[in-house]
């Protein structure tokens, strides 16, 4: 099967300086498990990348273990994103770690212009030890208010670093600061990679199915034939199913195939012309996912 | 060892210890005395050229702010609302209206053989023609089967056909970015709003990607620009400094006919600031007599016309959410502690007043940690700045380079829209600066506006804004002020004034020669004043000859 007609997915990290924005990119690039990622920076930093990944690197590309990619973009994104899109073979999926002080929303927005990509995600790390401070700061605070306010996955990192009173509050205060996200605790940002990338339904690319770890439990389901595709994501991210992120091959009551593809309450469908089989994937927290309801609703029984 | 001696009506010398004098001596590209012939006689055999019998000689102007992409734009269509003169000395009329500039198009147009070539243009300015926005329909009256693509005056936004539009992939309807606007059939309008959505159809309208930095051609004719406004020394404010672009700068600038000192900054982009640092200390090295690396260039904020500059409270006048950061504090911290170590200077753009405030707040400790007490650090535009900024700059020994052509250009926008009056009053406080000791020079900012350092000058002595009126009387500057502005003042701004900036002995024999004496015309007439070529490293170059 080829990839080639399905939109690019590209999940934007987000964040203020020091909030694990690296950390997390190499936490991913370690987890890749077959996934082709290609990763774009602004700039190569002293840590950009861990050195043990690193297989060759040149003045803007980064060579990594299993296949993955690391650019370096200056300023002009675009261009990188639409050279990422012209190489071959085409990246699985793109990742990109965004300056402490761009607002990851704009990036979605340029993204949204550009053929053959599809957002997958805006994924926002916090610093359980200084996010407050800093988003009182005179200079950087409305900065990274706006920043929060984009999120849709917000991973509240370092978690160690604060007592339990501490973190209900901000726990509180970081979901009126991005009404909708779904808050992911964490600390190194030791998060499952599928929280941040969401699933692969790629056969051969990874092991759909098998996502469950301490903090996530996940689903893969095959919605019955002839759904209204629109409908069924609206619900997935709506209802009360627990579903964290979701992303499936589905056929539409007309027959066409349809991708579709749900981050916290926000949903996408797009168009698809290649042959797939139909699955869903659904990520939730363990406890939350519901997967009794989510069967009902998708018309499917739970394989296995 | 000739010597030529240099008859001139008036040298106006901008060196208080002799104002002014009538002959200027120079040997090996440099000023031997200057003074009466008989003051210069002792220094042995000479030879007297009368070229410059009838004419003023002034220190050969700098400008501390301008980008060489200019010279590569002239050879795009010229849509500006003001007249302007290319390369050549050819003065382009000024477009009053829309149809004007289509009209310019079609001409430009039927130029071309190629039917599918793009057409660029450049300077479109539709704040002069009552905000009336240009639509991809408009500009399908000139072709439908080439791309064509308007570069606005403020470099932020772009104006296409639809064939440019449809070669981008964006002739579609569902496109939701607030830099599109969209049609009543829910087709983009073919406004282009911003940076990031320019990039994607740039190339398809003949912008290239890195249009910031001039190509050899470009580099040449921005030279020419120079001659015919006075110029001997000039930036080129945030250049990439590629390998490349280094390589073929050093061969244009050493090309024993090219007119300018050119002084690049590198921009702060791509790299970290350590390998910024580094990669600047290494192209100093590789400076030559008239290509001068070694410097760096941050940008703090965006623009207030664009709504992007970092203001402080009460934030913009129409209520206008607060602009973008560029960098992160932590950055500029990072950069002014490596490059005070290394001895390298740092120029930052910021034009909100919020932006002026951080910059101070973090060279302060970082001059702690890195004492340099000659660091000259200069804050480009700082077009909203107090007083109380103004002492701190003072205080911590930086420089300022002030729009000055800006309150011109966009003064009444500032009053109405973006600032409101009290903060468009003290927009660009040469006086301020003055008054409080800060070095300053003065800036085009061109291609933002046309070069030329007389008429920057006329700028901040008047102030006077496009719609002619005059914005911020206690801001004005006397003309011996300004002139100072634009040749000793900007020299500061580059640490060159030891061998640039006036006309004294030791310096180089750079000189303005100009056929009015700008002390004497009067106010009104500094931005009419006569250029008739220069003197460059003693090198005679006149605008008729180009």
């Amino acid at each position: 099967m080829t990839n080639l007609e399905i939109p690019l997915p590209v999940t934007t990290i987000g964040g203020y300086l020091g909030s694990g924005k690296t950390t997390l990119v190499n936490h991913l690039l370690r987890n890749a498990n077959g996934l082709h990622l290609a990763v774009l920076v602004n700039e190569f930093g002293e840590l950009a990348i861990d050195e043990d990944l690193i297989e060759v690197k040149s003045d803007d590309i980064i060579s990594i273990a299993g296949g993955c990619i690391c650019c370096s973009f200056g300023n002009d994104l675009t261009s990188a994103l639409i050279d990422l899109g012209k190489m071959t073979p085409r990246p699985d999926h793109i990742v990109i770690e965004s300056s402490g002080v761009s607002i990851p929303g704009a990036i979605v927005n340029t993204l949204s212009l550009l053929e053959g990509f599809q957002s997958n995600g805006i994924v926002v790390l916090a610093d359980a030890d200084s996010v407050m401070a800093n988003a009182n700061d005179k200079y950087v605070g409305d900065t990274i208010t706006r920043q929060l306010a984009d999120a849709e996955i917000l991973i509240l990192n370092k978690l160690d670093l604060v007592g339990v009173t501490e973190r209900t509050g901000l726990e509180n205060w970081l979901l009126e600061m991005a009404p909708g996200a779904v808050l992911i605790p964490a600390k190194h940002c030791q998060v499952t990679p599928d929280a941040v990338l969401g699933g692969v339904l790629s056969p051969g690319k990874g092991s759909p199915g098998n996502h469950a770890d301490e903090l996530f439990d996940s689903i893969v389901l095959e919605p019955v034939v002839g759904v209204n595709v629109e409908n069924l994501a609206r619900e997935l991210a709506s209802g009360p199913y627990g579903v964290v992120r979701a992303k499936g091959f589905v056929a539409d009551h007309d027959g066409k195939r349809k991708l579709l593809h749900i981050v916290a309450n926000r949903w996408h469908v797009s168009d698809v012309s290649n042959d797939v089989a139909s699955a869903i994937i659904c990520l939730g927290f363990r406890g939350q996912l519901d997967k009794k309801a989510l069967g009902k609703c998708l018309g499917s029984t739970i394989p296995g | 060892m000739s010597i030529t001696v240099y008859s001139a009506k008036k040298i106006i010398t901008i060196n208080p210890g002799k104002p002014t004098a009538t002959h200027v001596a120079v040997r090996d590209g440099r000023i031997l005395g200057v003074g009466t012939l008989g003051d210069l006689e002792p220094w042995g055999e000479y030879r007297l050229d009368e070229t410059f019998a009838d004419k003023i000689i002034m220190p050969g102007l700098i400008e501390g702010h301008a980008h060489t992409m200019e010279g590569t734009l002239w050879r795009y269509v010229y849509c500006g609302y003001f007249d302007r003169v290319d390369p050549d000395g050819k003065t382009w009329d000024g477009l009053k209206t829309i149809d004007a500039v289509i009209a310019r198009l079609k001409e430009a147009d039927e130029k071309l053989s190629d039917p599918d070539a793009p057409l660029p243009g450049w300077q479109l300015d539709p704040i002069y023609m009552n905000n009336e926005r240009v639509s991809r329909h408009q500009l399908d009256q000139v072709s439908s089967t080439r791309p064509i693509g308007i570069l606005h005056a403020s470099g932020h936004i772009m104006n296409v056909n639809s064939r440019a539009l449809e070669l981008a992939g964006l002739l579609k309807t569902g496109i939701n970015h607030p830099g599109i606007p969209l049609g009543e059939d829910g087709l983009p309008t073919g406004e282009l709003k911003s940076p990031e959505v320019m990039t994607p159809v740039g190339p398809h309208v003949g912008f290239d990607r890195a249009m910031t930095d001039a190509d050899e051609r470009g580099l040449r004719d921005f030279a020419k620009l120079c001659v015919r406004t006075g110029v001997t020394t000039i930036t080129d404010l945030a250049s990439r400094l590629t390998d490349e672009s280094v390589a073929m700068m050093l061969r244009v600038t050493g090309e024993d006919n090219f007119p300018a000192c050119i002084v690049p900054l590198r921009f702060f982009m791509g790299q970290t600031p350590k390998e910024l640092v580094e990669n600047v200390s290494a192209l100093k090295k590789q400076s030559t007599e008239r290509l001068r690396l070694g410097r760096i260039k941050v940008v703090a904020d965006g623009s207030i016309q664009g709504f992007s500059a970092r203001l402080r409270w009460p934030g913009y006048h129409n209520g206008a959410p607060n602009g973008l950061w560029y960098v992160t504090p932590e950055q500029i911290s990072e950069i002014f502690n490596l490059a005070l170590e290394a001895g390298i200077q740092v120029h930052i753009h910021t034009n909100g007043d919020q932006a002026t405030e951080l910059v101070l707040d973090r060279l302060g400790p970082a001059l702690q940690s890195q004492p340099n007490p000659d660091h000259r650090f200069t804050l480009q535009h700082c077009q909203l700045a107090d007083s109380a900024q103004f002492r701190r700059m003072r205080n911590q020994g930086m420089c300022v380079n002030l729009f000055a052509n800006h309150h011109f250009y966009w003064g009444d926008e500032h009053y109405r829209l973006t600032v409101g009056p009290e903060r468009a009053e003290r927009m660009n406080a040469c006086r301020t600066a003055l008054d409080n000791d800060v070095p300053m020079a003065i800036h085009s900012d061109a291609p933002v506006t046309p070069l030329g350092p007389l008429f920057t000058a006329w700028c901040a002595v008047n102030r006077i804004t496009a719609s002619g009126r005059v914005q911020g009387e206690s801001e004005k500057i006397n003309v011996d002020e300004a002139l100072r502005a634009i040749t000793i003042g900007a020299a500061y701004t580059l640490h060159m004034d030891d061998e640039v900036g006036s006309i004294e002995v030791g310096k180089r024999a750079d000189f303005a020669i100009l056929g009015d004496d700008p002390t004497q015309v009067g106010v009104d007439g500094l931005k009419d004043i006569e250029v008739w070529g220069t003197v460059q490293g003693g090198r005679i170059f006149s605008k008729a000859d180009l």
